[in-house]
């Protein structure tokens, strides 16, 4: 799993690419939290894209971010998962926690 | 057609993925498609990922696992021989989860009903945990 990033302002644009497991979620996790160590990002967008497999491992590293962004008075929302992916994020209600809802660009 | 295939591997989170390619490898002459391939992938990611994380711990051992097909009826057993399950019935409750400070959301059963036809638990304490995956893949290919 690979995480590449830009920012724009206040927002940071991740985007994810590879299996997001377990396994992986550890490394990612301490990567995103490392950007998010600049208390200048308000917004996060979460490009799935490139995410060729994600099980319920991926819910935990999403609303974990989420969690520390909405502290600060941000959001995220969730672009471009795959049918598989959106379905799991649905079970577990996170797109109801996106700003545009989740929106495939 | 019937097949069987049994593996087992040290309960490191390496694995999960290799857990997942195996599943794949096993069922593909079924001719499944990418849907099919990619729930019962997910559901036996969630199994061994559960077996690794809260079958042992912090604790070594092997996770096990057991996929037969007959016809398009596929299993996949997954087992550990760690903690167990105290209340199976709470732990299969979407959002329920043991490690409420390690992100863990809490889906990993769900997603595993979702995606597959049943989910059979059998757990002791002390002794493990056993996981039955069903799933029928649907091409009539497989039925021959």
């Amino acid at each position: 799993m690979k995480v590449t990033w830009k920012k724009h302002g206040a927002t940071l644009r991740l985007r994810f690419s590879g299996e997001l497991d377990h396994h992986s979620a550890a490394d990612v996790r301490r990567e995103i939290d490392g950007l998010l160590s600049d208390t200048a990002i308000g917004f996060i967008v979460f490009d799935l894209g490139g995410v060729t497999f994600m099980d319920s491992s991926g819910i935990g590293v999403i609303l974990g971010r989420y969690r520390m962004i909405a502290a600060r008075g941000g959001g995220m929302d969730i672009i471009n998962a795959s049918r598989q992916i959106e379905r799991i994020l649905r079970m577990a209600g996170v797109y109801t926690l996106c700003t545009q809802g989740g929106t495939v660009e | 057609m019937k097949n069987r295939l049994v593996v087992s591997f040290p309960s490191i989170s390496i694995n999960e993925s290799l857990a997942r390619g195996i599943t794949a490898s096993f069922i593909m002459p079924l001719d499944p498609t990418v849907e099919e391939l990619s729930d019962l992938r997910t559901a036996v990611s969630e199994a061994v990922t559960n077996a690794i994380i809260h079958g042992y711990g912090r604790t070594d051992g092997i996770v096990s696992m057991e996929l037969e097909y007959d016809g398009c009826d596929v299993t996949v057993t997954v087992r550990d021989e760690g903690r167990g399950i105290e209340n199976i019935e709470l732990a299969r409750k979407p959002f329920y989860t043991s490690m409420p400070d390690s992100e863990r959301s809490g889906m990993g059963f769900s997603v595993m009903e979702a995606f597959t036809d049943g989910v059979d638990v059998q757990s002791a304490l002390g002794q493990g945990t056993s996981v039955v995956l069903r799933k029928r893949i649907g091409n009539h290919e497989c039925s021959l």
